[in-house]
């Protein structure tokens, strides 16, 4: 299923991608056959019932897992083939990540958990905190940056980890479930923070979710079903 | 540096458990500060062995030789000096605390350069008093002893000849020494041996060991081979050994300190092994989603294997400089407490770098496994909490 944007280059090229995993002495296929483009600056939806496979394509894609088959192109690099050490400098230079349970390190404060991808850069520790700060001014934290994760509310801490994806500049976000541990209120206002991202910054932002209120915030959605990909539309915005 | 907040913020994230396993390692290196030094003071002849032997029974140190054995070890080649002393076991009014009393040669204390300082006055007048007795600062300390003062010690072996038990002393002399690792010396009260041999009525014309400074230490072998064979299948047969071997020997007497400190040693840091790494474990274990969370963000298997070791060793070396400075402050106040009867020594450089040494190796020992279990987890696995 080819989904490119009409009007801009792609950022990711996927190509018969398929993923199996051994349990015991089976197989277990979990995706298979998946063919997906997203052009830079879209804002994708991977929407489909539990144990469809969105979070393995999800993983794929954030180069946290390896395919059994085809191909995986992001910004020119063929992320399917990069292993170890390298897969991990890509991830640190090109992917932001958000997850369901925003995943901070509990003894460290706000500013210190955005400021942790940083520190994989040759940036200098004033120039961390510098930018973390900023960060944590783009998601209206700034006043919370010394407060550590058990002190937040859980929206505010997806908020955190919000900042921590985008600190680095990174081409690509994946979320996995942003707002699947957040009330409606505090859902809003993380999902009116990532299409913020999408709009204003350009980032392109693939996300995973069960909720189809969520979805609306994307530029598109995709849906499998079953390890496969079974339908995709452009969502309408409104003006 | 950089990963130093990390580092430090994840041994702190449980505050409870991070502090009862400082106090572990802390324990054990105090104890290792303090054995040290106890093992220092047992092998102090050591420091100034170099060039001096001593001659003493073969069967037994507490054997006596024949005086008549002098004259035959003056003329072994390679001998530059002679002197003796005999054990004599008094006591100051009660038997306790003891203190080592012995009979010595006149030229005793010359024999041993730089270990006793005794005022060039007070050295003439033990030499002109028959009766005369040097004793070390600290026993003088203990005993309120003053120069000149009369001073009898109950024999606890020699009677006298006229049946008695009480030996006269004059304190004409109070040595010190300056060397740090020799303070145990203070603590000794010594005589002459002439004063002893006409006088005691148990033994006449023997000692108790020579003591033979050499004119080369490069012929110790030679020359101990030359003093053992005048006796050679005589009924005092000797055994000439390094300073160093006999003060073993002699605090063999009472076990030998240095097994039994290191096995304590040992004891300790097994123990602090398992403690520690059981803790290790444990943090490792709780953390693997976060461990996932840094690799997720681009950090290397290699970084998160550095992380764990450094969280380890800095634990590890935290609670043990504490324990060795704790024995640093400690060690004066016990060496002040026993009176002089255990001077230890501040702990060396030796101690220190030995003591550094066993933090690394222990903190990369218990660091290790937990370490390995973060550099090879899968990122997708631990997430799901796989």
């Amino acid at each position: 299923m080819n989904t490119a944007n009409a009007t801009g280059g792609n950022l990711i090229e996927i190509r018969d991608l398929a993923k199996a995993y051994t349990r015991g002495k089976q197989r277990v296929p979990v995706l298979q056959g998946v063919n997906l483009d997203v052009a830079a600056g879209d804002f994708f939806a991977l929407m489909g019932p539990s144990g469809s496979g969105k979070t393995t394509l999800l993983n794929l894609i954030g180069g946290l897992d390896t395919p059994s088959a085809g191909s995986i192109v992001i910004g020119g690099q063929r992320v399917d083939r990069l292993g170890g050490a390298a897969l991990a400098r890509w991830r640190a230079a090109h992917v932001g990540f958000v997850f369901q349970f925003y995943n901070l390190l509990p003894m460290l404060s706000a500013q210190k958990n955005v400021e942790l991808p940083l520190l994989l850069t040759k940036l200098s520790a004033a120039e961390r905190r510098k930018r973390a700060a900023i960060a944590l001014q783009l998601v209206g934290l700034a006043d919370r940056a010394g407060h550590k994760p058990s002190e937040l509310s859980g929206g505010q801490q997806q908020r955190v980890a919000i900042a921590r994806a985008f600190v680095t500049d990174p081409t690509l976000l994946v979320c996995d479930e942003p707002t699947g541990d957040l009330d409606r209120a505090a859902a809003e206002e993380v999902l009116g923070l990532l299409q913020r991202l999408n709009r204003a910054h350009g980032k392109t932002i693939v996300m995973v979710t069960h909720d189809p209120r969520a979805a609306e915030h994307a530029t598109h959605m995709v849906h499998l079903d079953k390890g496969e990909l079974v339908g995709a539309a452009r969502v309408a915005q409104p003006a | 540096m950089k990963y130093f907040s990390l580092v430090w913020a994840a041994l702190w994230r449980r505050k409870a458990r991070t502090l009862f396993t400082l106090f572990s390692v802390l324990t054990a290196f105090l104890l290792f500060g303090m054995l040290d030094a106890v093992r220092t003071v047992f092998n102090a002849g050591d420091q100034l062995s170099s060039g001096r032997m001593i001659v003493s029974s073969k069967l037994s140190i507490t054997q006596a030789l024949p005086i008549s054995l002098l004259n035959s070890i003056q003329h072994v080649p390679g001998v530059k000096q002679v002197g003796w002393a005999n054990w004599f076991g008094g006591y100051y009014q009660h038997p306790t605390p003891f203190f080592p009393n012995f009979a010595v040669s006149s030229n005793y204390l010359g024999l041993f350069r730089g270990r006793y300082e005794l005022p060039p006055a007070q050295a003439r007048a033990f030499a002109d008093t028959r009766d005369g007795a040097v004793v070390g600062a600290a026993l003088a300390r203990q005993f309120h002893w003053t120069l000149g003062q009369r001073v009898p010690l109950i024999a606890g072996i020699f009677p006298r000849t006229d049946g008695g038990n009480d030996w006269n002393f004059q304190i004409v002399g109070i040595f010190t020494t300056k060397n740090a690792k020799l303070k145990a010396v203070e603590q000794q009260f010594l005589f002459h041996w002439k004063y002893f041999d006409e006088g005691n009525a148990y033994m006449k014309n023997m000692v108790g060991w020579y003591v033979v400074n050499l004119d080369d230490p490069a012929h110790a072998n030679r020359v101990a081979q030359a003093i053992d064979a005048l006796s050679q299948n005589s009924d005092h047969e000797t055994k000439t050994q390094t300073e160093q071997a006999f003060q073993a020997s002699f605090a063999k007497q009472i076990g030998d300190i240095g097994l039994i400190a290191g096995g304590i040693m040992a004891a300790v840091f097994f123990t602090l092994l398992l403690l520690t790494g059981n803790t290790m474990a444990q943090a490792v274990r709780e953390r693997i989603p976060e461990l996932a969370v840094l690799k997720t963000l681009g950090f290397q298997d290699r970084t998160v294997l550095a992380l764990v070791l450094a969280e380890s060793v800095l634990l590890i070396v935290l609670g043990g400089v504490l324990g060795m400075a704790l024995a640093m402050l400690l060690t004066p106040m016990v060496s002040a407490a026993s009176g002089g009867a255990l001077p230890l020594p501040p702990l060396g450089l030796h101690s220190w770098l030995l003591a550094l040494g066993l933090m690394l190796l222990i903190g990369l020992l218990v660091g290790a496994l937990p370490a390995l279990r973060g550099m090879r987890l899968k990122i997708v696995d631990a997430l799901a909490g796989r």
